[in-house]
């Protein structure tokens, strides 16, 4: 799986602090809040240049999407952002009651999610975080897919009448989408128009399957790779029509298997369109000692991986 | 699903009667939140008598507390409760539900009658307050240790907008055991808060024991002070003693406010007595509540 020209690649943490000074020198509204994230979530450009709308509670996540809420309500437009793992799981109950609940206009910014602290290990990890906040209601979540998308949802994120839930990913990825490409809020971008076989990939898991796409053309299997970036709510009406015009469907997504992607369109396939499927994801396991690049070998969410699954159910 | 609207008529006499308080004497404020104070008990008792749920015990011993933050105190208008420069009031003791719909309808936030679908299917009224149905709410709690960090949000709001006004947020004793409440202390006073101001409804009883026996609180005017804080403890039943308490802050840190109070205080049967948390009623014992609190 070697790959034949050297793609640049992006660490999407770069593109979403940029946006975010570009719309903070528009607004005065836009705060940023952090749990001392200020490195990690990228964020000292931002704290350089607006000192005061740089909003540090320290280590102390209940407090920091409380405090997002409180902020809401006061009618600034608070990015609350934190490593995934902690937002996400040590504020789940905030999350739910001070924000979606609430109706509180928050961006939740999930940063380096999946397995991009690879060998600091599961405690690091969010794969779990699209399985919880899934389960909760009236919350979009955005797993843009390369700089130009997380831009993008950054933007509709701020503008958008409810909270969000943000997956700013630190795993360098290449660029699936021209700068200029139309990013619609809950609609999948299908990126290659093929007829065999499916693939509904988000995030890390994109720029895999486009390779995958490649690597089958080869061997006459032609895949559709389309690009869900808002897992929540979920273009229906793509995943329908895919399930309808190619043989089976095969969902990759950077976390657990339990109820992220995967679970949503088996849930909308199984009811609506039963289809042959593979779930792509870490199936409840923790995960080794390795680097993000080994993890995702070793747990299959590479283009081989998806190739495999794809031959698979091409050969039903 | 219904969601509720402001009673203008109501409203219109709850502003009148504020607006002539400020021309009057102490004693004819704390007259005045006495009948509000009265006027929400009563309500309060008939209507967990109906539902046949609530919290009585904690209702009972925050009804100064409002009575006093909505008769005099806060800057509101049920006519526009979501004006932006309104004072902030977070219940943050969300069990606490049926004191806050008996203040807030008294003040004319939405019809006193709408109190009668409190716990009904479908009602704006839920168990815990909803902040997106009910006007007045702020924030949806329930869950304890959530409404302090909100206040804080919404204080650093007021400041980095330059506004002077005020944020309240009223905290069970018993609450304080939820470590997020500590994380929020350390927020506002790093922050200098000084438009927050924290109740603590000091009733010594949570649900199932003496807050004591449970996890210890004490020495909790000195956690206060030493998480930076502008303490004042008083008795939360001292409708002139609250109203002192919650004057602004006179330094630039935040205040807490540590109301002595007693749980279900008002019906003698009630006060201080660990299975009144939530235990609902008779209606015999309604009608005997009701005289206690008239009399």
């Amino acid at each position: 799986m070697t790959a034949a020209v050297q793609v640049p690649t992006f660490d999407c943490r770069k593109a979403f602090a940029e946006e975010l000074i570009a719309l903070a020198r528009e607004d005065d509204r836009i705060v940023a809040v952090c749990n001392d994230s200020v490195g990690s979530s990228n964020l000292t450009g931002f704290r350089d240049e607006f000192p005061d709308r740089l909003i540090n509670v320290g280590i102390a996540e209940q407090d920091l999407v409380g405090v997002g809420a409180g902020l809401a309500n006061g009618g600034m437009i608070p990015f609350v952002s934190a490593a995934a793992p902690f937002l996400t799981g040590r504020a789940l109950e905030q999350i739910k009651a001070d924000i979606a609940y609430s109706r509180a206009k928050v961006v939740l910014c999930g940063q380096s999610p999946g397995m991009a602290y690879g060998e600091l290990g599961p405690t690091h990890h969010s794969i779990e975080d699209l399985s919880w906040i899934r389960a909760v209601a009236d919350l979009p979540i955005v797993v843009p897919a390369d700089p130009a998308q997380t831009r993008a949802a950054v933007r509709w994120a701020a503008y958008h009448s409810g909270p969000s839930y943000l997956r700013i990913g630190r795993f360098p990825v290449p660029a699936v989408h021209a700068d200029d490409t139309v990013f619609e809020p809950g609609r999948i971008n299908q990126l290659t128009d093929g007829v065999d076989i499916t693939v509904v990939a988000t995030g890390t898991m994109v720029s895999r399957a486009l390779e995958a796409a490649e690597t089958l053309r080869a061997e006459g299997i032609s895949l559709r790779v389309l690009n869900v970036s808002f897992i929540e709510p979920l273009d229906t009406e793509a995943i329908l029509r895919a399930a309808e015009e190619t043989a089976g469907v095969i969902t990759a997504e950077e976390a657990t298997s339990t109820g992220g992607l995967g679970a949503a369109v088996a849930s909308l396939l199984s009811q609506h369109r039963p289809t042959p499927m593979r779930i792509l994801g870490i199936d409840r396991q923790f995960a080794p000692t390795g680097s993000t690049e080994f993890l995702l070998d070793y747990f299959g969410l590479n283009a081989a991986g998806i190739a495999s699954a794809a031959r698979e159910l091409s050969a039903r | 699903m219904s969601t509720l609207t402001v009673d203008s008529a109501s409203a219109d006499a709850f502003l009148a009667s504020r607006r002539g308080l400020g021309e009057t004497s102490r004693d004819r404020i704390v007259t005045a939140l006495r009948d509000l104070a009265r006027a929400v008990r009563s309500s309060d008792v008939q209507m967990i008598n109906r539902a046949q749920l609530g919290h009585i015990g904690g209702d009972f011993s925050v009804a100064d507390i409002l009575a006093t933050l909505y008769g005099a105190v806060l800057n509101i208008d049920p006519h526009h409760p979501t004006d932006p420069e309104r004072d902030r009031f977070i219940l943050s003791k969300g069990h606490s539900a049926g004191a806050l719909y008996s203040t807030l309808a008294h003040c004319g936030f939405f019809p006193l009658d709408e109190l009668e679908t409190f716990a009904q299917p479908l009602s704006a009224l839920n168990g815990h307050p909803n902040r997106v149905k009910v006007p007045g709410v702020e924030t949806n709690t329930g869950p304890l240790g959530h409404g302090f960090p909100v206040a804080v949000g919404h204080a650093l709001a007021a400041k980095l907008q330059g506004s002077a006004r005020r944020t309240f947020v009223v905290m069970g004793d018993g609450e304080l055991q939820e470590g997020s409440n500590w994380e929020a202390a350390m927020t506002a006073s790093h922050y200098h808060l000084s438009s927050l101001t924290a109740v603590v409804d000091r009733n010594r009883l949570q649900q199932g024991a003496r807050t004591e026996d449970t996890k210890q609180l004490e020495p909790l005017s000195d956690k206060w002070t030493s998480f930076g804080f502008e303490v004042r403890e008083i008795d939360g039943h001292d409708y002139d003693q609250l109203l002192t308490a919650f004057e602004p802050s006179t330094t630039a840190r935040p205040v807490v406010v540590i109301a002595n109070t007693v749980k279900g205080k008002g019906v003698s049967f009630i006060e201080d007595r660990v299975e009144w948390h939530h235990k609902v009623p008779t209606t015999e014992q309604v009608e005997a509540a009701l005289e206690e609190l008239n009399r």
